[in-house]
Order: C-alpha cells, then sequence, then structure tokens
C-alpha cells in the first residue's frame, strides 16, 4: 500500500485552497497531472546552475546541460524498457507524436486504398492526424467499435484486420471509459496482416509498469503532463528498423550531419527528429518524473488506483439518476466517466468546483466516442496516486448537494 | 454557488417559450461543439416586422437554457434590426450571474443563434 499522506506532501499544489478556506480535491489528473516537488525543483536548478543551448557548445555549461538532457533520455527508455535510449525521440506531447509517424512514415508508406484501423474510443490525438493522412493519400480509415461495457468488439478485429490495413493505431487506455485494453494480442493480429502497430500509451504509462518490448508494438507515444512531468515534452517510441527508414519530420538545426547550399544529410537517431532547440528544462523534468515515479513503484501506483477505483464506483453507483460508463474496475484505470439525469455535466462541473473539486466535463477529446454513447457530454473524475477515499466521499457528497440543488 | 440562483434553476425547471412553432417565418439551430449545447430558435413577425411569437428547443446546460429563456423573452416586438444591433452584454446582464470566459459561450449560444437566423432571414429577403 501507498503512503498517501506522505505521498500528498510531495505535490505542493495540494496544499493550495481552491477558493479561501476551500481545500483543492483534484480530480482531473487524466487531462493533466500534478507536479511533485523534485521535479519543479530539477527544472529550476537547470535555470539557475546549468541554463544553455544542447548538443552545440564546448563550454562547461552546454556540457552540462547535454549531459543532464541526455541523462533523461536513457532514464525514460528504462522506464519503458526500450531496447535503446536512441529510440527515445522527445516531442512536445503524444499528439506531435503521432503527427510525427502520420506525416514521416505515413507519407512514405501510405497508398491510394490502403487501410488504417483505428477505434472508436480514441482520443482525437490518435483519429485527426490519420484522418488527414487518408484524405491526403486517398487511403481508407475504418474503427472497431466498443460494447456497452466500453470494452472493444474484438470479434470484429478478424473482419476488420486484412492484408490492406497497413497502419493499426489504437490505445492501450481509454481516456474515457478506463478501459485497459488487451495491447499485446492486439499488436500480434495487427502484426499478423502484416500492418505496423502504434500504441496510444498516453493514459497507460502514468498509471502502470509498461514495457515496449513485451508489447512489440512499432510506435508508442505518451505526454510527460500526464505523468508527473511538465507540459511541452512527450516521447516518441519506435523499433529502429522503422525510425531509420523514416524521412525527417521537421528541418533546421540539431536534426542535421551535414548541410550544403545543394542539401542535407540527416543526423543519427534520435536526433534526427529533434529539430531545433528542444524543451530542455522539460526533458530534465521529465527524466525526474521517471525516477519519482519508479521510486514509488509502478505496481504500487496501480494497485492503489485500483483500490480507489473500486471505491468510487461503487460510492458513485449510490447516486440517483447516475449513469456509469465503461467496464469493472478491475479492467480500468483510474477514471469514473458518468452522466446524471436532468443535469448537464458542465453545470455538474461547475457546482462541484464551488466545493473545491476540479472533475472534467465535456467530451474529452474524444467526440466519436460520445456519438456512439448518444450524449454530448459527460463529467469525468479520474484519479492518481495521490487521490483518497476522503476525497471520493467528498465529490460524492458534492454531487448530491448538485442534485438538491437542481430539485431532483 | 452563486451561479445557480433561483431563477437559474427555476428556468431550468421550467423553461420560457420552449417548444416548437406551427409555422415560421424563419427559424435557426447552430451548436457549440465544444460542450455539445444545441439551440433552435424560431419567430414569426407581426404586420410591422415585429417579433410576435417566438419558440425554441435544444438541450444543454442551464446557462444556454435559462439565456434562451431569457433572450426570447426579451425580444417580443423587436425589429429584426433590434435584434442584429443587440448588445451581447445585455443578455449576459438579464442573466445577472457572473460567468466565467468558457461559460459566457453557453450564455451567449442563444443570442449567436438568433442574429445568424435573422441574418439569413434578411439576406434571402433582399
Ligand atoms: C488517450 C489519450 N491520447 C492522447 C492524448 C493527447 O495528449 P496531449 O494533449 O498531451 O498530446 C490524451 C490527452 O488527453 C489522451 O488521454
Amino acid at each position: 500500500m501507498l503512503d498517501v499522506e506522505k505521498i500528498r506532501a510531495d505535490f505542493p499544489i495540494l496544499s493550495v485552497e481552491a477558493y479561501p478556506g476551500v481545500p483543492l480535491v483534484y480530480l482531473d489528473s487524466a487531462a493533466s497531472s500534478q507536479k511533485p516537488e523534485v521535479v519543479l525543483a530539477a527544472m529550476d536548478a537547470y535555470y539557475r546552475q546549468i541554463n544553455a543551448n544542447v548538443h552545440r557548445g564546448i563550454h562547461r555549461l552546454s556540457e552540462d546541460a547535454t549531459n543532464a538532457y541526455e541523462a533523461a533520455r536513457l532514464k525514460i527508455a528504462r522506464f519503458i524498457n526500450a531496447p535503446d535510449e536512441s529510440q527515445i525521440i522527445y516531442v512536445r506531447n503524444a499528439t506531435e507524436g503521432f503527427n510525427l509517424v502520420a506525416y514521416s512514415w505515413g507519407r512514405q508508406n501510405i497508398q491510394a486504398g490502403d487501410e488504417i484501423l483505428l477505434t472508436e474510443m480514441e482520443h482525437h490525438a490518435n483519429l485527426v492526424p490519420w484522418q488527414m493522412l487518408a484524405e491526403e493519400k486517398g487511403a481508407v480509415v475504418r474503427y472497431i467499435p466498443f460494447l456497452a461495457d466500453g470494452t472493444l468488439d474484438l470479434s470484429r478485429l478478424d473482419g476488420l484486420l486484412t492484408e490492406r490495413t497497413k497502419l493499426f493505431s489504437f490505445t492501450a487506455v481509454s481516456n474515457v471509459f478506463g478501459t485497459i485494453n488487451p495491447v499485446r494480442q492486439l499488436v500480434d493480429a495487427g502484426h499478423a496482416v502484416g500492418a505496423v502497430v502504434m500504441v496510444d500509451a498516453a493514459q497507460a504509462v502514468p498509471h502502470t509498469a509498461v514495457d515496449v518490448q513485451a508489447w512489440d508494438c512499432d510506435f508508442m507515444t505518451f505526454s510527460g503532463h500526464k505523468m508527473c512531468g511538465p507540459t511541452g515534452i512527450g516521447i516518441l517510441y519506435g523499433k529502429r528498423r522503422l525510425l531509420e527508414s523514416m524521412p525527417p519530420f521537421m528541418g533546421g538545426g540539431d536534426m542535421i550531419r551535414r548541410v550544403t547550399l545543394e542539401g542535407s544529410t540527416w543526423n543519427d537517431l534520435p536526433w534526427k527528429f529533434e529539430a531545433g532547440t528542444p524543451s530542455i528544462a522539460e526533458g530534465i523534468g521529465l527524466g525526474t518524473a521517471v525516477d519519482y515515479l519508479a521510486g514509488i513503484g509502478m505496481d504500487n501506483i496501480h494497485a492503489h488506483e485500483q483500490f480507489i477505483t473500486h471505491y468510487a464506483l461503487e460510492a458513485l453507483s449510490e447516486i440517483k439518476g447516475i449513469t456509469l460508463y465503461g467496464p469493472p474496475a478491475s479492467q480500468r484505470a483510474g477514471v469514473a466517466t458518468f452522466t446524471i439525469q436532468g443535469i448537464h455535466p458542465h453545470d455538474i462541473s461547475e457546482v462541484v468546483d464551488k466545493d473545491g473539486i476540479a472533475i472534467r466535463a465535456g467530451h474529452h477529446c474524444a467526440m466519436p466516442l460520445h456519438l456512439r454513447l448518444n450524449v454530448s457530454a459527460t463529467a469525468r473524475a479520474s484519479f492518481y496516486l495521490h487521490t483518497t477515499t476522503q476525497e471520493i466521499d467528498k465529490l460524492v457528497a458534492s454531487l448530491n448537494r448538485t442534485r438538491k440543488l437542481f430539485r431532483l | 454557488m452563486d451561479i445557480y440562483r433561483e431563477q437559474i434553476i427555476d428556468l431550468h425547471e421550467h423553461p420560457l417559450n420552449f417548444g416548437e412553432l406551427e409555422t415560421a417565418d424563419f427559424c435557426h439551430e447552430d451548436d457549440n461543439p465544444l460542450c455539445g449545447d444545441i439551440i433552435r430558435i424560431a419567430i414569426n413577425l407581426d404586420d410591422s416586422g415585429r417579433v410576435y411569437q417566438v419558440g425554441w428547443t435544444g438541450s444543454g446546460c442551464a446557462i444556454s437554457q435559462a439565456a434562451a429563456s431569457l433572450l426570447t423573452e426579451t425580444i417580443k416586438g423587436m425589429s429584426l434590426t433590434d435584434i442584429q444591433t443587440f448588445p451581447p452584454e445585455r443578455l449576459l446582464d438579464l442573466i445577472g450571474v457572473p460567468l466565467s470566459q468558457a461559460r459566457r459561450k453557453c450564455a451567449l449560444l442563444p443570442l449567436k443563434v438568433l442574429q445568424a437566423g435573422v441574418s439569413g432571414a434578411v439576406s434571402t429577403d433582399e
């Protein structure tokens, strides 16, 4: 079990009041997580003590900055069990990870009539770049539907994966249902028809131990800001053979080996994909976040979230008029998405906010999923290593007050 | 909790001018895809070109719903020019509760729908 009180003390923002006299109850980690003191301190120390551009200077600061930035890459590689840190490409966020693959690999490999297979539970980040690519190339996008319990309809897999499927991309964990998808099984199914398989790990890496070699995926991406790290930094992992065959995404400094007026040659991995001055402090911050999470233990974090999720789903289900979406707690990550009959999710979120409770309301960047559910919006509470059962109790009490306010 | 003052909740329970009109001189519908609020407003004009009948339908949060009730009540008797120049601040005043930037969009959706409908009606007349 985690010592949650001790963990809470690591996060300065958790002692900030939402409103005067009203403590903050932060139940929106799936949108963006809070940052522990160690991450803030690491970024601050970079700016105060070693701030300089990376890979360019031969002075002391630039060496130190480069070393810290590259050391973070190695930590991140180990955290997801990548074979080599050269397969860890720094991007801004998961969204950029998808766009990089869609532009660089996609433009080279997708042709008219090819198929791209996604699922109906994807975040827009794993929908829009492929739709744009398909539009440009005359390719076709297909989707695996989900069942009433928010799990993928795997019986459709065989029919939807064909030799025309060139790319299969899906989320490891749904940001709305919390569903934990059977990644390895899906990767194998994709490979069986010769497809390249990409995994959206934005909601997985922050909450569970991830091993890209055990997954055997070809590409995988996630964002630093959802895993105790800063905004502006994310990771794209790729298999070496693929990364080497791909043209650069953006051109500029750092990504070249040699430039002449006639043309240029590309740098080695991973820098081939890292044009321009990168997010140095953020890379270092993410490396520290990884140390922090690894120190606590991803299995401990997952077990705590399981405990909280069980507790929350049970407590929430007592509320009159509530509909909960997604599978049973044992099959999901720390997310509870719901609607309450007669109250719009925006109104729910606004009322509970006055009790200091931050939840998300809207479509959570998954409009097709909501269209399938036939609701325009839902409310979502999401949990992390610092979430307590008292916070869940406060949410439930506040939701009951919301119902009263709306005379239900 | 002042944004949900009694009047907003009253209007949520008992909206004003809610419902379709049998026939309408014009009607218009739009949504706020961000939150899924959707509003449709239909209007009938009298001989002097003033609003004498108005009905709205749609779904959304309490703020956009209250705004639709208050707006449709206020425009009765107005000319199309009055509607086109109806200032957003006036609707916010009618709602009378402090709104965050995000919720202002909810509050102003009915006015956006109404003014787009009027512009459409005016341009097809010309
Ligand atoms: C499942 C999933 N994929 C992708 C993203 C996109 O992350 P970002 O906005 O950091 O690029 C998110 C974030 O909301 C997500 O939950």
